[in-house]
């Protein structure tokens, strides 16, 4: 019988302990003592949240398939389990094996969002490894991160021995390879991460040297020897068809918050909205056949038993197969106990079509994402959505029975003025005079209109990387300007207004585009009790503003500041496929209110046409 | 038709609670290729039913559920079908077709066996465990204890709701058999009685301490109690 690293008294102490006992259905089990790697995959944050996670469940179905290889599972241990970990100096363990993290050969941690860099620190700290990679030696784990973050890396250089940039298809199989030799040989820690530099796609922070202005910004930023690559390339899986997809995902016992099967249908997004890094990053877009994905949805539906299957990618509605996909799906699935769920999908015929088959339409909703609320700021955003296909799209739901509405903005984007926070509010007032257009006798009661508004964070490779953020009093005056707004429509009743907190908004963006300097203060931050961060429960801003002080590090630096094109950024040293022109083009272009079209319609030149590959090949022919 | 399956809950799966069980026999139902039949409506859901919940922390050998499908292989290639998809520490033991007149596995519980005793690292308190048993519950003519629920406060006399109680001492350590009351009406936890075994013996009852299994469940015909897997038949 599996041997818990938990005792009895602990695991019905805490709360769902079955987040800490592994042996879910397709978890993999292999003896430790025949594979020559032991990696350890962390999603840090709770259980539920990193068992959603696709990025996980693909490198570690890829992993497991090397027989060399085992690789294991980790998350963040809930509150309640790390005070207990923390009081007892119990070592983090491993869903699979329950060993210890620090008795394997890697602990690689998924960077999906800035406010999980406290967890970062929790992962080494529980589990015995020196927090900073300067401290480590001997038979300490080598840390290696990856993710979205992980283009920009600085703020979590310290803790980190390695970083993989772009997507894990490519590299893994050669950093093994070098690490088993390296074992083998018996040198030092050193001699595996000078080689390791040199693979495609890894950054070893260490090998780096940065140097500062008086202003503060980087003078310079080089390897500290010859034979370390200058520049980092990302990695992108070029044929997506053909990479592993995990046929037998993992299934969870408690109720993940991706309780489906989920199905990547393409990656990348043909679209170039200038805030969305997602967009920029995952160039170019690249779609997986039809007839595979047919194929993984009958198979992965077969092996988790799940009840649901969901497509993933940034906008569903440009897959070029959608519509064979969909119906088929249909067809195969519904009415058999299979939901089907299509989230990020553009409003039109064919959307409200399938929606109205596979959706409960009095009880669900129909959502757009406008972004900005005048279509003067969406052009500065390149959000190609124009009011009239929004309102287009509202009288067609609600002819098709729809009542709900949910509208998603951002708050703070360059440019924006008190007209373009209003217009957000009048944009729903139009869509609910649009509903109330309709013969009392057709509709159903009211409409409801739910506006959502988050403030933009400026992300590192987009074309926004440069500008200024505002303090916290501004974002929740914007918000009160659309509150107001709001109040004043006359459909106000009909209409609903939920925004977000600024102050986790000002750390996302210092931690989104700092540098290394940043490493202290999160340690700091970790020390004096932060920790999901990402959580509003948890939440402290008091205590990071202490760590700021008491480092003394001022985070306007980070955030207000409006940076020169000239200046060196951070994360310049990475090859992100798309180049500082073409980003720099791209701002001068939103500044000017200048639509850029997407990849299909016209090549925007970014750079990202010498991987040859995907969108950038496919109109070609 | 209905079918009764009766499965062991044991290791690492006793911390899967109640519900997140119901959850992992609807997906091993699909995986298994059960016929289940699904509910109407937009969200069908399984027709599958449990008969009494088993609290985390606790292991069972006879635990079941009853489920409604269209169509059946015999029991022998449906257990074999489940079993093939079942994590480590659920194990199908039986799939019978229930008869039309059976009552449905939660309204038919009506005892519960169980063995408790005291987990490896807790200490067993030295004494004579026959003589104590004998004055806590046989000699007196009722035992009222007071159980709370959420809402309400209920006095219990645990003479008529338990049936049977034994224990047997094996290396300085006792073992204790409980045959109670369950079901809808009369449910009764073991740990109930235990705590009150040891009120009564002036000691501190630390629940973590004992390893609760549930043995079986019996249901109840013409005022006799019978095993839970005596109903029904093997499907040929
Ligand atoms: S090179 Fe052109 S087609 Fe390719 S991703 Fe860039 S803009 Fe799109």
């Amino acid at each position: 019988m599996k041997r818990l690293a938990l005792s009895d008294e602990i695991l019905l102490s805490v709360d769902k302990p079955a987040r800490y006992i592994g042996n879910e259905i397709n978890s993999i089990s292999k003896d430790p003592s025949q594979v020559d790697i032991r990696f350890a995959m962390c999603f840090p944050d709770v259980y539920e949240i990193g068992m959603s996670h696709l990025g996980i469940q693909i490198l570690y179905d890829m992993f497991n398939k090397r027989e060399d290889v085992y690789c294991e599972r980790v998350y963040s241990p809930w509150m309640d389990l790390h005070q207990i970990l923390k009081g007892r100096k119990i070592p983090l363990f491993a869903l699979e094996s329950q060993d210890p993290i620090r008795d394997f050969d890697f602990l690689g941690i998924t960077l999906q969002y800035e406010m999980c860099y406290t967890n970062v620190v929790q992962t080494l700290d529980l589990s015995g490894i020196p927090c900073l990679a300067k401290d480590r030696g001997g038979d300490d784990p080598f840390v290696i991160g990856g993710g979205p973050c992980a283009y920009n890396p600085e703020p979590l250089a310290d803790f980190f021995d390695l970083f993989y940039i772009g997507e894990g298809e490519t590299s893994y199989d050669a950093l093994f390879d070098i690490y088993k030799a390296w074992k083998a040989s018996g040198k030092g820690r050193d001699a595996f991460l000078r080689q390791a530099a040199r693979v495609p796609g890894i950054y070893v922070p260490s090998l780096y040297q940065v140097s500062y202005r008086e202003d503060g910004t980087i003078a310079e930023f080089s390897p500290i020897e010859a034979g370390v690559p200058a520049k980092i390339d990302k990695q992108v899986a070029l044929e997506l068809t053909d990479t592993p997809y995990p046929a037998k995902p993992l299934v969870p016992f408690i109720q993940a918050t991706q309780d489906r099967v989920v199905l990547e249908i393409q990656r990348g997004c043909i679209r170039g909205c200038r805030f969305c890094q997602a967009g920029m990053i995952y160039r170019p877009t690249r779609e997986k056949s039809v007839d595979t994905l047919k194929r993984y949805a009958e198979e992965m539906l077969k092996n988790t038993g799940h009840e649901e299957i969901s497509l993933s990618s940034l906008s569903s509605s440009d897959y070029t197969d959608l519509k064979e996909l969909v119906e088929f799906l249909i067809a195969r699935f519904h009415g058999k106990g299979v939901n089907i769920s299509l989230p990020s999908l553009r409003i039109d015929a064919f959307s409200l079509d399938v929606m109205g088959k596979v959706q409960d339409i009095k009880k669900s909703s129909l959502t757009f994402a406008p972004e900005a609320g005048s279509q003067r700021l969406r052009d500065v955003i390149n959000k190609g959505l124009t009011e009239e296909v929004i309102l287009e799209g509202a009288d067609a739901a609600f002819a098709g029975g729809w009542q709900k509405v949910k509208l998603y903005f951002m708050l703070g984007l360059p440019t924006e003025t008190k007209e373009d926070q209003e217009a957000i509010a009048s944009l729903a007032n139009q869509i609910a005079v649009r509903y109330y257009e309709i013969p009392k006798e057709m509709r159903n009661g009211k409409c409801q209109i739910t506006i959502s508004t988050s403030f933009f964070v400026p992300k590192p490779f987009t074309p926004f990387q440069w500008v200024g953020m505002h303090s916290k009093e501004h974002y929740l005056d914007c918000a009160k300007t659309v509150n107001e707004a709001v109040k004043a429509q006359l459909n106000k009743k009909s209409i609903r207004y939920n925004w977000h907190e600024a102050d986790v908004t000002v750390l996302e963006g210092v931690l989104a585009r700092g540098d290394r300097r940043l490493g202290a203060v999160i340690l700091r931050a970790y020390e004096k009790g932060c920790l999901f961060d990402a959580w509003s429960d948890f939440f402290d801003y008091g205590k990071w503003k202490e760590a700021f002080l008491e480092t003394g590090i001022d985070p306007d630096f980070y955030t207000l500041r409006e940076r020169s094109l000239e200046e060196t950024l951070p994360w310049d040293f990475i090859d992100a496929g798309v180049t500082k022109t073409f980003l720099q083009r791209e701002y001068q272009n939103a500044l000017a209110g200048k639509i850029t079209p997407n990849c299909r319609v016209q090549c925007g030149g970014c750079g990202v046409g010498k991987y040859q590959g995907g969108v950038c090949v496919a109109d070609s022919d | 038709m209905r079918i009764r399956i009766k499965f062991k809950k044991y290791g690492v799966m006793k911390f899967v609670g109640h519900l997140d069980m119901m959850r992992y026999f609807q997906k091993c139902m699909r995986r298994a290729d059960i016929a289940i039949a699904y509910s109407e409506g937009f969200r069908p859901h399984q027709i599958m039913s449990f008969a009494a919940p088993l609290g985390v922390g606790a292991t069972s050998d006879g635990e079941y559920l009853d489920i409604e499908v269209t169509s059946t292989k015999s029991s022998r290639e449906s257990l074999l079908a489940l079993n093939k998809v079942m994590a480590d520490g659920v194990l199908a033991l039986s799939y019978r077709k229930l008869g039309d007149t059976d009552k449905k596995a939660m309204a038919a519980v009506a005892a519960a066996d169980y063995t408790l005793w005291i987990k490896d690292g807790y200490q067993a308190p030295a004494m004579d465990y026959q003589a104590a048993l004998q004055e806590f519950f046989y000699q007196p003519k009722e035992i009222l204890v007071t159980k709370q629920t959420k809402k309400s406060v209920k006095t219990l006399d645990l003479k008529k709701l338990v049936y049977d109680f034994q224990v047997e001492v094996k290396e300085g350590r006792p073992i204790f058999y409980l045959k109670v009351s369950a079901g809808s009406v009369d449910n009764l936890k073991p740990e109930l009685v235990m705590a009150a075994f040891y009120e009564f013996l002036g000691m501190d009852f630390n629940p973590l301490s004992i390893q609760v299994h549930r043995n079986d469940l019996y249901g109840e015909q013409n005022g006799e109690l019978k095993p839970f897997d005596e109903m029904g038949e093997e499907i040929g």
